[in-house]
C-alpha cells in the first residue's frame, strides 16, 4: 500500500466559547482563546491517501485531483473566515483543533474515490495539531516525519 | 475514525554515549564521536501525542491548560539545560540514548490523567527522531 499526502495552508479567525459556561468558566476552561474578540491561526492542512496505485497511470489517485478537492471543500470554506460564525459545519461545536480536524475528514471522505482518506493532519501551529485517522490504521507519525508547518 | 492531539515541547540537553561494561575501545567503537568525554549536547523536540474522546463541551481530548504545565513540570524542567547521565537519576544506570529518552520521556507522561498516552516522538537533530508507544517487552522496564 502507498500514502500519498497533500499539503494546504488556510488562515481563519476563532475564539472559545461555551455558552453553557457561566462568563468565569469559559475563561478558567478556554483561557485567552477565550477572547470574543477572537484570533487567528495559519492553519497547515496535511490530507493522506492510501492505496494501491493503478497499473496504467501509477498513482494511487491523481495529485492534481486531490489538490482540486481540498481547494474546493477546504480553503474556499475556510480560509479567511471566522470559523465560529461563517463554517455551517462548525455550528454549535467549539472550533478547537480537534474538531475542526474531524469536521475536515468528514467533508472529504464521501469525495475521495479512488484510494481511502487514511489520514488528516491539522497544525494550527507548528506545534500543536490533530489527527484524525481511519480506523485500524496506523496512527505513527508517518508523512510528517520532521517536517515543521 | 480516531481523532488524536499532538503537542510538540522544545528542551537542550547534554549527554555523552558510554556503558561501563564495555571496554574503552569498544565503547569507542560503538558510539563514535558520541563517546566523547565531555559529552555534547542536542535541541530535543518532544512531541507528544494523546487520544481519547472529544470532550463535547470543550471540544478538546486534553486541555493545553493542563497538558503544558503537567509536560513542563515532569519533562522539560527535568531535562532542560542538563547533563542527562548525571542528572536524571533514570540515565545513571541506562545509556543515555534518544530511544531511552523516548522510554523514560513515556514513562513520565503516561500518568498524566486527562487523556490516554499515545506516543512520544522526538527529535534529537532535524534528521533523526524516536517514536515509543509503550508496547513491546521493554514498555515494563
Amino acid at each position: 500500500m502507498i500514502r500519498i499526502t497533500r499539503k494546504v495552508e488556510f488562515s481563519a479567525a476563532h475564539f472559545y466559547h461555551n455558552p453553557s459556561f457561566s462568563a468565569e468558566e469559559n475563561r478558567r476552561v478556554f483561557g485567552k482563546c477565550n477572547n470574543p474578540r477572537g484570533h487567528g491561526h495559519n492553519y497547515v492542512l496535511e490530507v493522506t491517501v492510501a492505496g494501491e496505485p493503478d497499473p496504467e497511470t501509477g498513482m494511487v489517485l491523481d495529485l492534481k485531483e486531490l489538490k482540486e478537492i481540498l481547494q474546493r471543500e477546504i480553503v474556499e470554506r475556510m480560509d479567511h473566515r471566522h470559523l465560529n460564525y461563517e463554517v455551517p459545519e462548525l455550528a454549535g461545536k467549539i472550533p478547537t483543533c480537534e474538531n475542526i480536524a474531524a469536521v475536515i475528514w468528514q467533508l472529504l471522505e464521501p469525495r475521495i474515490k479512488q484510494g481511502k482518506l487514511d489520514r488528516v493532519r491539522l497544525y494550527e501551529s507548528p506545534d500543536l495539531f490533530a489527527d484524525c485517522v481511519a480506523d485500524g490504521a496506523s496512527s505513527n507519525g508517518h508523512g510528517a516525519t520532521g517536517v515543521r508547518a | 475514525m480516531k481523532t488524536l492531539l499532538s503537542r510538540r515541547y522544545r528542551f537542550a540537553a547534554s549527554h555523552r554515549l558510554h556503558n561501563a561494561k564495555f571496554t574503552a575501545d569498544e565503547n569507542r567503537r560503538l558510539y563514535g564521536k558520541c563517546n566523547n568525554p565531555y559529552g555534547h549536547g542536542h535541541n530535543y523536540v518532544v512531541e507528544v501525542t494523546l487520544t481519547g474522546p472529544v470532550d463535547a463541551a470543550t471540544g478538546m481530548i486534553a486541555n493545553l491548560g493542563e497538558l503544558d504545565p503537567f509536560v513542563e513540570r515532569e519533562v522539560v524542567d527535568a531535562f532542560d539545560h542538563k547533563y542527562l547521565n548525571e542528572e536524571v537519576a533514570e540515565f545513571q544506570a541506562r545509556v543515555p540514548t534518544t530511544e531511552n529518552v523516548a522510554r523514560e520521556i513515556f514513562r513520565r507522561l503516561k500518568p498524566f490523567p486527562a487523556a490516554k498516552l499515545e506516543r512520544v516522538r522526538i527529535e534529537e537533530t532535524s534528521k533523526n527522531s524516536f517514536e515509543f508507544s509503550g508496547d513491546g517487552p521493554e514498555a515494563e522496564t
